[in-house]
């Protein structure tokens, strides 16, 4: 379990991480989204021991990060955004390294490896040079790196970058596998990864977490208004633009005349569905519906809402 | 313990998976022999004294040329930010750094002891006291530009700054000695303590003095000591 209690961050400053707390527990895959400098990155550092907080609170499984900073990095596997690696050393010799240090040689290096390759899909580059391998192959290198230990915490940032889709669609089944017995924290700024692969999603803005919850409690609880774009022949502009004193639940929002056809725009709460109401109504004021289309907010609105500057508060 | 043989291996296996450690050692070589043999049988003397006075020179420029990446490549290439997250003390970590440069140094001084037997076959009375002491100034002078190379290279992320702050540092422990008539008669018995050719030439005759080991021994320390708070200031960054 990962406990995070008012942590900050300050590089000089410039507050990159405010105040923010959250829990994951055992068995979840927790999706971190923001936009690139939201604090993120900074926040998976301060976890994994290599940034030290300006205040606050990490605990990893009842261990304080402070205190016992080496004990939570043997239960923590880490792939860095930018997945550094040593490339001048062969695939084999990079994991004999890391599983050294953390006390794992011998048979139990030899297993380890095996397990890896297998789950990373590393057989046919496992004595190449890192160098010589391909961008796909170097992204498993560093989540095989991170999972050579087998440990109980994996923090991914940004596991999928570089990635083509098919091994995309790999890497998320990967994860996806480990999720079940493994507590998977990982960043992304790719939405759609983000929804297909995770639990529970949080969303950063300037150092703050806006937004925690499912995917299906962020939209019921950020979902705004349905907008309903539409192509009327024929009807007046004062029927179209005086439309909500006949019907109250839809507003009016834009109208652009093109060629004779009205492009307009109405908005309409999301709890309610007013296309029948509006049909009768285009039927009594002569209008020719050419096109009807509800836009209903998804996590992409969401996101974009509660991450771009002046929109929080609204 | 296991830490420090770890990275240490790394290092190693760094510095010969790449063209850089031969590079080093044939050069070290070439470099040496020719300097030596130059003079060698015009002297006519059975010592190594003109390698001994050679290899100090070569190490101004060598050793920052050897440690430079030790740790500025590991920020520049982020494997820093691996290493900072595994169960791995800073000093095993600066220990492993320091151990492998040094034994590059080392081999590169084995490789000089070509010289060392073609003096026991053309030379007469050879004192092997004083050529084992001659070594072993080399060595300690070799240790002590090693740490200094080590922290020059944990102050930046660029390898050629670390580089140039590197010659520049080793070089002004180099000099200190020689500058004594610029320095006032209070200080100069501290600057000449300071001087790391001081204490090599003084071991270098066959003198192995406790304050000549104290010295290049605390030289080291301090420097490993400094590279190992550099690295943990910056984690509280």
């Amino acid at each position: 379990m990962i406990k995070v209690t008012d942590l900050s961050k300050n590089y000089g400053p410039v507050e990159a991480v405010k105040s923010i707390s959250f829990e994951i527990q055992d068995g979840e895959i927790v999706g971190f989204l923001g936009a690139n400098g939201a604090g993120k990155t900074t926040t998976l550092k301060m976890i994994t021991g290599y940034l030290v907080p300006t205040e606050g609170k990490i605990e990893v499984n009842d261990l304080n990060i402070i205190d016992d900073t080496h004990e939570i990095q043997k239960q923590i596997g880490y792939l860095p955004e930018l997945n550094p690696l040593y490339t001048e050393m062969r695939v084999y010799e990079h994991f004999e390294f890391l599983a050294g240090i953390r006390n794992i040689t011998g048979r139990p290096f030899k297993d380890a490896l095996a397990r890896v390759v297998e789950q990373c899909g590393l057989n046919g580059v496992i004595h190449k040079n890192i160098s010589e391998c391909s961008k796909g192959y170097k992204q498993r290198i560093g989540l095989a790196s991170a999972m050579i230990h087998d440990p109980k915490i994996l923090i991914l940032d940004e596991p999928v970058t570089g990635l083509d889709p098919n091994q995309i669609v790999e890497i998320r089944g990967l994860i996806k596998k480990l999720g079940k017995e493994k507590l998977v924290f990982m960043s992304s700024h790719i939405l759609q990864e983000i929804q297909a692969t995770v639990d529970r999603i949080m969303i950063i803005h300037e150092g703050e977490i806006v937004a925690n919850g499912t995917s299906d409690e962020l939209m019921s609880n950020f979902m705004g208004n349905v907008l309903l774009n539409m192509e009327i022949k024929g009807g007046s502009v004062e029927s179209i633009e005086h439309i909500q004193a006949k019907l109250p639940s839809v507003k009016f929002i834009s109208m652009e005349n093109s060629n004779g056809i009205q492009h307009v725009q109405f908005e309409y709460d999301k709890g309610q569905d007013p296309r029948e109401e509006l049909f009768r109504y285009a039927v009594d004021n002569n209008w020719s519906i050419l096109k009807m289309t509800p836009h209903t907010t998804n996590l992409e609105d969401i996101f974009r809402d509660l991450t771009t500057e002046g929109d929080i508060n609204a | 313990m296991l830490n420090i043989r770890m990275v240490f291996r790394r290092e190693m296996l760094g510095f010969f998976n790449s063209p850089m450690a031969y590079i080093f050692l044939v050069i070290f070589a070439i470099v040496n022999g020719y300097f030596f043999t130059n003079t060698f049988f015009l002297f006519g003397q059975s010592d190594l004294r003109t390698l001994f006075d050679i290899v100090p020179l070569v190490y101004l420029f060598f050793i920052p040329a050897v440690s430079m990446g030790l740790i500025a490549r590991e920020n520049n290439i982020g494997t820093m930010e691996i290493i900072s997250t595994l169960p791995l003390n800073t000093y095993e970590f600066v220990m492993g750094k320091f151990l492998a440069g040094f034994s590059l140094i080392l081999l590169g001084l084995a490789a000089t002891s070509i010289h060392f037997f073609t003096l026991m076959a053309v030379g007469t009375n050879v004192d092997i006291g004083a050529i084992f002491s001659g070594y072993l100034g080399l060595a300690l002078m070799g240790a002590t530009f090693t740490a200094i190379g080590v922290y020059t290279s944990s102050v930046t992320e660029n390898q050629v700054v670390a580089f140039i702050i590197g010659v520049f540092v080793v070089l002004v422990f180099y000099m200190l000695d020689k500058m004594l008539i610029f320095v006032p008669h209070s200080l100069a018995g501290l600057v000449q303590f300071l001087a790391v050719d001081y204490h090599l030439s003084n071991i270098s005759r066959g003198v192995i003095d406790s304050r000549n080991l104290v010295y290049f021994f605390s030289m080291i320390g301090f420097f490993i000591f400094l590279t190992i708070q550099t690295l943990e200031v910056r984690r509280w960054k």
